[in-house]
């Protein structure tokens, strides 16, 4: 394989994007996500890329713009952050409704107010019922390859869906991490064409968008949740065979020294490297602590939760945000949701950390697990909280 | 209205096209001159375009799931974001048509939405459709109101029109008492090529305007009145001849602006009072003399300048 290089976070993505050939980029400048859709548009005025970079007024037209162009059959990425993506949610919904194979990077970031440019999943979280495919990334190399299968897996006639490629803001997006970079045969053999079943052109007319009485509503909704139930394998096939070409092995759910653990810490994202030396911190103090990885936000792999966890005794879910009045944060209400009907079910154990930029070090994890082990209110407690 | 009734002769346009677009068995009301004006505009396009729809009646009245009325490549989004997504459509055909992955032939990209989704909520959208420069015919089918949710007020509702969130009462007494928002004049002002309002009552001089726009080598703006019998409480068999009126008084001026010059296309030797334009329409039975003469005024006042303009 090539050798690695160290590079801007950002700026991988960005080249990965390029190096599939994107035919249409749409974006709106926020913090932190510029780095990425100013390093496309570099690309696209050197014409290194050829595509169209439609520099948009707003985030919500950023997201029209890829309805648009995906509709008609284009190659589309775009890429945000928090507010933005707040003020796009209304099209986010509609482009899963509408089966439309956009890619977007989502610098995650904390929602105002108080205004912060810092990293959390309040944004993300904000989404999780828009009914797009939600993969998270934990580092620099997983972000450039998670862009190929991107397009490879929202493509795909059998998903047709969009995809978003979380990267933790700045702790991820922003730091300089060895990568090893794809060449474009690689690319060709690994992402086919994009071939629409249906596109927008006077070749063959179709009628998209339409709407649904109350008689069809209901099944078109039960179709939208097959499709991305049904994208499960599809996107497990298209990691098989990166792990084919890279060498590098991917999984809905991953797990470090998990095997014999009777305490698993459970999370997310950027975190996940946190809580592995964490981890190890435990294990040289002779205590058996496992890592269980979530990559695959949506669609939740159910299965695969079920089997990582269901040895241990403890179980630490490390959510990155806040479900304000509910009875867990996001991330832990499915992992206990999954879990109730199982007779052997570990202790589940919810702490909020990392909000809005505050620094969650691998002392902190094992403070965490410390707190939470000695809590039997079965509820949840924010962590670092200063009084 | 007797004496606005003549049985002119209306000369065909030249290669009026046969074909129906958005065929009949649709849902508009009766009488309905919007749909009237999207069928001449696709008309004057052709079958190689591609319609990008906002939210609102012609939505509503054309696609319910499964059935639809669009004979052309049609796409619906929301409400305020007809012009994105047609800027989309655009972007994504050039680029696939530079790569040799759609046939390479001109196709026409148009958006479409109501006042509402043009003057009020799809107005940024449009504006940096307009800014970028996208080849896409921008169309306002112009109701004056909110009509599809039942005929709420718009920034396109005029002076002393009462609508049901701006009724006539003791403290607003004209029912609507801020002006129509200048569509065209800010259109104009992001300097696009082309510019223009249309009536479909005066079909030949909008079907000509669409094919101009669709000639232009950028962004272009065509504002249609479209007459609403359901809104602005007129009968059915009404809409065309209140569009003529709506012209031949001055509160519609049928005018386009082709690379920033301005010029009139139908100039009455004399303007109608706006008195029989009011006169029939339930909109508008609540205005005493004195909000009468306030809007004639204004309305000579704004024909005067802009014959100005157009000189």
């Amino acid at each position: 394989m090539g050798r690695k290089v160290g590079v801007e976070v950002s700026i991988a993505a960005a080249d990965a994007v390029g190096l599939c050939d994107v035919d249409v980029v749409a974006a709106y400048p926020i913090t932190p996500q510029t780095h990425v859709v100013e390093h496309l548009s570099e690309l696209c005025a050197s014409g290194s890329l050829d595509a169209e970079f439609v520099p948009v007024e707003s985030e919500h037209s950023a997201m029209s713009v890829c309805c648009g162009s995906a509709a008609a059959g284009a190659r589309t990425f775009t890429a945000t952050s928090s507010q933005g993506l707040a003020l796009m949610a209304e099209i986010v919904f509609i482009a899963s409704s509408m089966r439309l194979p956009i890619v977007m990077f989502l610098a995650n970031r904390a929602l105002s107010s108080p205004l912060s440019i810092w990293n959390d999943h309040s944004d993300t979280m904000m989404v999780r019922d828009s009914g797009w495919i939600q993969v998270f990334c934990e580092n620099g190399q997983e972000v450039y390859d998670a862009v190929f299968h991107a397009f490879r897996v929202a493509e795909d006639a059998r998903v047709s869906l969009p995809v978003m490629i979380n990267v933790d803001g700045f702790n991820l997006t922003h730091v300089i991490e060895p990568i090893e970079f794809w060449t474009k045969e690689m690319t060709q053999k690994y992402l086919p064409e994009f071939k629409p079943i249906h596109r927008l052109h006077p070749d063959k007319v179709v009628t998209m968008g339409a709407f649904g009485m109350p008689e069809i509503y209901t099944e078109a909704k039960m179709a939208q949740n097959d499709a991305l139930l049904k994208s499960f394998p599809v996107i497990k096939q298209g990691w098989d065979e990166l792990a084919d070409l890279t060498g590098r092995k991917y999984s809905p759910v991953e797990t470090y020294r998990t095997e014999d653990a009777e305490t698993i810490i459970l999370g997310m994202g950027s975190i996940c490297e946190t809580a592995s030396l964490a981890v190890d911190q435990m294990r040289e103090r002779g205590k058996k602590a496992g890592l269980v990885k979530l990559r695959l936000w949506r669609p939740l792999p159910v299965d695969d939760i079920k089997k990582a966890i269901a040895r241990a005794k403890d179980v630490l879910v490390l959510d990155r945000a806040v479900s304000f009045g509910a009875a867990n944060a996001p991330v832990t209400s499915e992992i206990r949701a999954i879990m109730y009907h199982e007779s052997n079910r570990p202790n589940i154990h919810n702490v909020i950390a990392g909000l809005g930029g505050r620094d969650v070090t691998p002392d902190h994890v094992i403070e965490m697990l410390e707190m939470a082990l000695a809590d039997k209110t079965h509820g949840y407690n924010i962590f670092g909280v200063r009084s | 209205m007797a004496e606005t009734e003549k049985n002119k002769v209306i000369k065909p346009i030249k290669n009026f096209a046969m074909q129906e677009y958005i065929s009949s068995g649709h849902r508009a009301c009766q009488g309905c001159a919007e749909v009237l004006a999207v069928r001449h505009v696709l008309k004057a396009i052709g079958p190689d375009m591609i319609l990008a729809m906002a939210t609102g009646c012609m939505e509503i009245i054309s696609s319910p799931y499964p059935l639809t009325s669009w004979n052309i490549p049609w796409i619906h989004v929301a409400f305020e974001n007809a012009a994105a997504v047609a800027s989309g459509v655009e972007s994504g055909l050039k680029a696939l048509r530079r790569k040799g992955r759609v046939p390479d032939r001109d196709v026409t990209i148009v958006a479409m939405g109501g006042d509402g989704g043009t003057t009020d909520i799809g107005f940024q959208a449009l504006s940096g459709m307009m800014e970028r420069g996208h080849r896409v015919i921008y169309v306002c089918v112009d109701n004056e109101a909110y009509m599809n949710t039942g005929i709420q007020r718009s920034s396109s509702t005029p002076f002393g029109a009462t609508t049901t969130t701006s009724p006539a009462g003791r403290v607003k007494p004209a029912g609507e008492m801020t002006w129509k928002k200048d569509m065209v004049a800010i259109a104009a002002a992001h300097g696009i090529p082309y510019a223009a309002t249309a009536c479909p009552t005066f079909f030949t001089d909008l079907q000509k305007k669409i094919q101009k726009a669709k000639e232009v080598d950028g962004p272009s703006y065509i504002h249609i009145l479209s007459v609403c019998p359901t809104g602005w409480r007129i009968p059915p068999n009404k809409a065309i001849e209140y569009g003529q009126l709506a012209v031949d008084t001055g509160v519609f001026p049928l005018y386009e602006v082709e690379k920033g010059v301005w010029k009139l296309n139908r100039k009455p030797k004399e303007l109608k009072p706006i008195s029989e334009y009011f006169k029939g329409q339930g909109r508008y039975r609540h205005l005493d003399e004195k909000f009468t003469s306030e809007i004639q005024d204004k309305i000579t006042e704004k024909w005067n300048k802009l014959v100005k303009f157009c000189e």
